[in-house]
């Protein structure tokens, strides 16, 4: 691919951003290599989010997880799994950065409002204005069983409590006026009389009334990210969000598709379509010659879908226990056993295993494939391989078509595994201009280029970040 | 005696223990929530030599107007110091009235995590009704009702901890396991208002257990590993530590010193004039250095350690650093923790084992 002229394109000054996202829970994270670290140490954590500070990412992710990841009925023990709780690890990562942002997924059924919201921004305050909150939601009783309120939401309310939830959210981050606190010491009062709102709230999910505690952050409210794929998820974001982490970045008719799509429910409730950035998950594998990217590929799927996964993928498929198989040999004779009572929890549910079989079972056959090449070969297909320059020039196309406007990179390999994104793609991405060569904020709003909070469109005589 | 005596522990919240500490603090109003602030207050505790930090906090605002009414959660605050910090422990105040007792607990593992084994927590209480409101969540109201939410908030969180066992990660390359199983147990733990199953998702904290600190009268001492009694004079404070029946007892003392502008006695009456200093029914030394050190050494015969409550951070800290932490360390009455210890050992405590190996071990034994 050959970078176009930047007039011919439709955004010829598109810039790309990234974001890292520590994954924490999956067989993408390469546990078994010799330089795999530790998946809990702060070092760890610290060694990322400077490597991505040095290649000036926009952000730093962090997953969660309110359960550990069953299967029949058993922790699922082949994965990466036992990580930090995001906002306590984020707050540490403040006091070591400065420009990064600190994004944290949170869930909207197993919080209340007035904790989440009060927490997202101290992390906000002690990061003077990096802050970000992927709104994430959650239907099953069996995440509930942790909790007080037990496993109560109906599927259909989950987008309902979310949306009442950052409502909630946005109304305690908006209780402080700007200014409400005097700005010089022997000040007759601590606050502003009348500066501070107490916020009601009675609706079907939440019946609250406080007084919220913090000012509004240098960026004014934490920048929301949202990543639910479904019609429901994509009116959710656009109506909500800031930033979409979506899944469609591999390939650039999907990829456009989607960012048309997401345009278009912007524009239908009012938002200019440049209004929200999408920055899709991808895993980047990057080698000197195309041979030695696609070689490394190799290794990297071996390592990633080792013969245990293999079998715990394909177990599930056919509902049968395949543990004591051989996964480099052929592929299950046996036809799928469906069971309508599963008790995985976690996964990805299978909608047609029947299906998904038969077509397993030609391809193997059709191809010679053992059972892992069957699993790595048909299972989701991520990310992005090649060399950092047939990648930037990808990448160029890809930003500057508006199929997407970055990449948040779950690397392979933790603590290490942005460095060779950091030092061999990012200087090519800035030779073609489509990557900045500085911070261009100190927030995280600023960097993405986004405009102020949703609420606070319009609104005369308020601080306008960005 | 052998060692020291005396553990030192300072809270940290706000501008001081005075709810009108911010009209004597160097800084404007607006500073008190800013990162350069929270993190300069910790680095100043550890460099007098703390043992410990504590962080109030609660969900509703620490104060009416025309006193402060913001403040960032604790657990974040902590967090934030713990990476600027490296020997003091740090313990903020999480109370379990309303939250989630499953995140309460993935929390303060992680800042045990991030801390490198050098945190702890204090359990109180949201006492007031607004805090219901607040929260959304049916009021809990007598005190009874107040104990047991605290006593199974506790329960779960330290049952949590146990959950992962220290080993469990195991990263066997030939079974392809990164987890053994075994090593991981559900808590299906059942309340009278609520039930939680199970595993954790951080891994165990450094220290296996963060140290809890609580009033032994509202949450049962087997429960806590240091008891923060309260007594208006030496011999109620003696008493109620006799009673506390915890590993360790620090005795709650709020503090006002002669400054080199002002005595304490004036700057207590500069801020009485604006709001009082509620009397918690804690013993109060309003005075000079030297009487604090007298006072302190007095009470080193009756508890393992003091929570000080200094007036105003940015006066009361400065002198507790140079003349009364130097004066007790002076007469080997206490220590600074070394760097590389956890809070649990500058405090003299074992790192206790995991209830579930323990069992395991039990069980085998009985076998034989």
């Amino acid at each position: 691919m050959t970078l176009s002229d930047p007039l011919d394109v439709p955004r010829p000054h598109a810039q790309l951003h990234f974001g890292v996202f520590f994954q924490g829970v999956n067989h993408w994270t390469i546990w078994s290599a010799p330089d795999s670290g530790s998946q809990i140490d702060p070092a760890s954590f610290r060694q990322v989010a400077r490597t991505a500070e040095r290649g000036l990412l926009d952000a730093f992710f962090l997953g969660e997880g309110l359960r550990l990841r069953e299967v029949d009925g058993k922790i699922h023990d082949l994965d990466v799994a036992g990580r930090p709780d995001a906002i306590t690890q984020l707050a540490a990562l403040a006091a070591v950065t400065r420009r990064i942002g600190l994004v944290s997924t949170s869930n909207t059924t197993f919080n209340e409002p007035a904790d989440l919201a009060r927490r997202l921004s101290g992390l906000d305050l002690l990061s003077e204005g990096r802050a970000g909150w992927n709104v994430v939601t959650t239907d099953n009783a069996w995440t509930g069983a942790n909790f007080r309120r037990g496993g109560y939401l109906d599927h259909a309310d989950r987008y309902r409590r979310a949306e009442e939830f950052l409502s909630v959210a946005r109304a305690l981050w908006d209780g402080w006026e700007d200014g409400a606190v005097a700005p010089e010491v022997g000040a007759p009062a601590w606050s502003a009389p009348g500066g501070v709102h107490q916020v009601r709230h009675r609706g079907p999910q939440f019946d609250v009334d406080l007084a919220p505690t913090l000012p509004r952050s240098a960026q004014g409210h934490p920048v929301i990210f949202q990543a639910g794929d479904s019609g429901e998820g994509r009116d959710f974001a656009a109506r909500n969000a800031d930033v979409i982490f979506s899944g469609h970045g591999n390939d650039f008719d999907d990829a456009l598709a989607f960012a048309d799509d997401i345009r278009r429910r912007l524009r239908a409730v009012g938002r200019p379509d440049d209004d929200l950035r999408i920055l899709p998950g991808t895993e980047i594998i990057l080698g000197a010659t195309e041979e030695e990217a696609q070689e490394k590929k190799r290794w990297i799927r071996l390592q990633q879908v080792t013969p245990a996964t293999a079998l715990g993928i394909a177990g599930p498929l056919w509902g049968i226990d395949l543990s004591d198989r051989d996964a480099d040999g052929p592929l299950p004779k046996e036809d799928p056993v469906v069971s309508e009572n599963d008790s995985s929890f976690g996964a990805r549910r299978i909608a047609d295993p029947r299906a998904v079989v038969a077509e397993w079972q030609a391809k193997a056959e059709a191809y010679g494939w053992s059972l892992r090449e069957t699993v790595i070969a048909l299972g989701p297909q991520r990310g992005h391989v090649g060399t950092p320059s047939g990648l930037a020039d990808k990448f160029a196309h890809f930003v500057r078509h508006g199929a997407t406007d970055g990449f948040n990179v779950t690397p392979h390999l933790i603590p290490d595994g942005l460095d060779d994104i950091v030092d061999l793609l990012v200087p090519e991405l800035q030779e073609r201009g489509i990557y900045r060569t500085e911070y261009t904020g100190t927030t995280l709003r600023e960097n993405l280029g986004l405009r102020e909070p949703l609420t606070h469109r319009s609104a005369p005589g308020r601080r306008q970040a960005g | 005696m052998s060692g020291p005596a005396l553990h030192l522990a300072v809270e940290i919240d706000g501008d001081g223990a005075h709810p009108a500490a911010w009209r004597r603090a160097a800084h404007s109003p607006g500073q008190l929530l800013a990162p350069r602030r929270v993190a300069r207050v910790a680095a100043i505790a550890e460099n007098a030599g703390f043992t410990l930090l504590t962080l109030d906090d609660g969900v509703l605002p620490p104060g009416a107007a025309p006193d402060p009414v913001g403040r960032i959660g604790a657990v974040e605050r902590a967090a934030f110091v713990a990476a600027s910090t490296s020997t003091i422990g740090i313990a903020p105040v999480v109370p379990v009235t309303y939250a989630e007792p499953f995140h309460v607990s993935s929390q303060l593992a992680a800042l045990d995590h991030i801390s490198a084994g050098r945190a702890g927590w204090v359990v109180t209480e949201e006492e007031r009704p607004e805090a219901a409101r607040a929260w959304g969540r049916p009021r809990v109201d007598d005190a009874g009702a107040r104990t047991r939410e605290s006593r199974d908030g506790v329960e779960v969180a330290r049952a949590l901890w146990d959950s992962w066992e220290d080993d469990a990660v195991i990263r066997s390359v030939a079974t392809g396991r990164y987890l053994d199983r075994e090593r991981l147990h559900y808590i299906d733990f059942t309340g009278e208002t609520y039930a939680v199953k199970g595993p954790a998702i951080v891994p165990r904290p450094p220290q296996g257990q963060l140290v809890v600190l609580g009033r032994p009268d509202r949450v049962p001492s087997a429960q806590l590993d240091v008891a923060l009694v309260e007594g208006r004079d030496l011999a109620s404070v003696a008493t109620a530590a006799a009673a506390a029946g915890t590993p360790r007892v620090l005795a709650e003392v709020e503090v006002a010193l002669d400054t080199p502008g002002a005595t304490a006695a004036e700057r207590v009456a500069d801020l009485e004039r604006h709001t009082a200093w509620s009397d918690r029914g804690r013993l109060r030394h309003i005075g000079t250095a030297d009487q604090l050190v007298a006072v302190l050494v007095e009470l080193s015969r009756h508890v393992d350690g003091v929570r000080l409550h200094p007036l105003v951070l940015d006066e009361d800290l400065a002198v507790l650093s140079r003349l009364v932490l130097p004066a007790l360390s002076g007469r080997r009455l206490v220590a600074r923790p070394l760097p590389g210890t956890s809070l649990r050992s500058a405090l003299g405590l074992e790192r206790p084992a995991n209830r579930f190996t323990a069992a395991a071990v039990a069980t085998q034994e009985d076998a034989r």
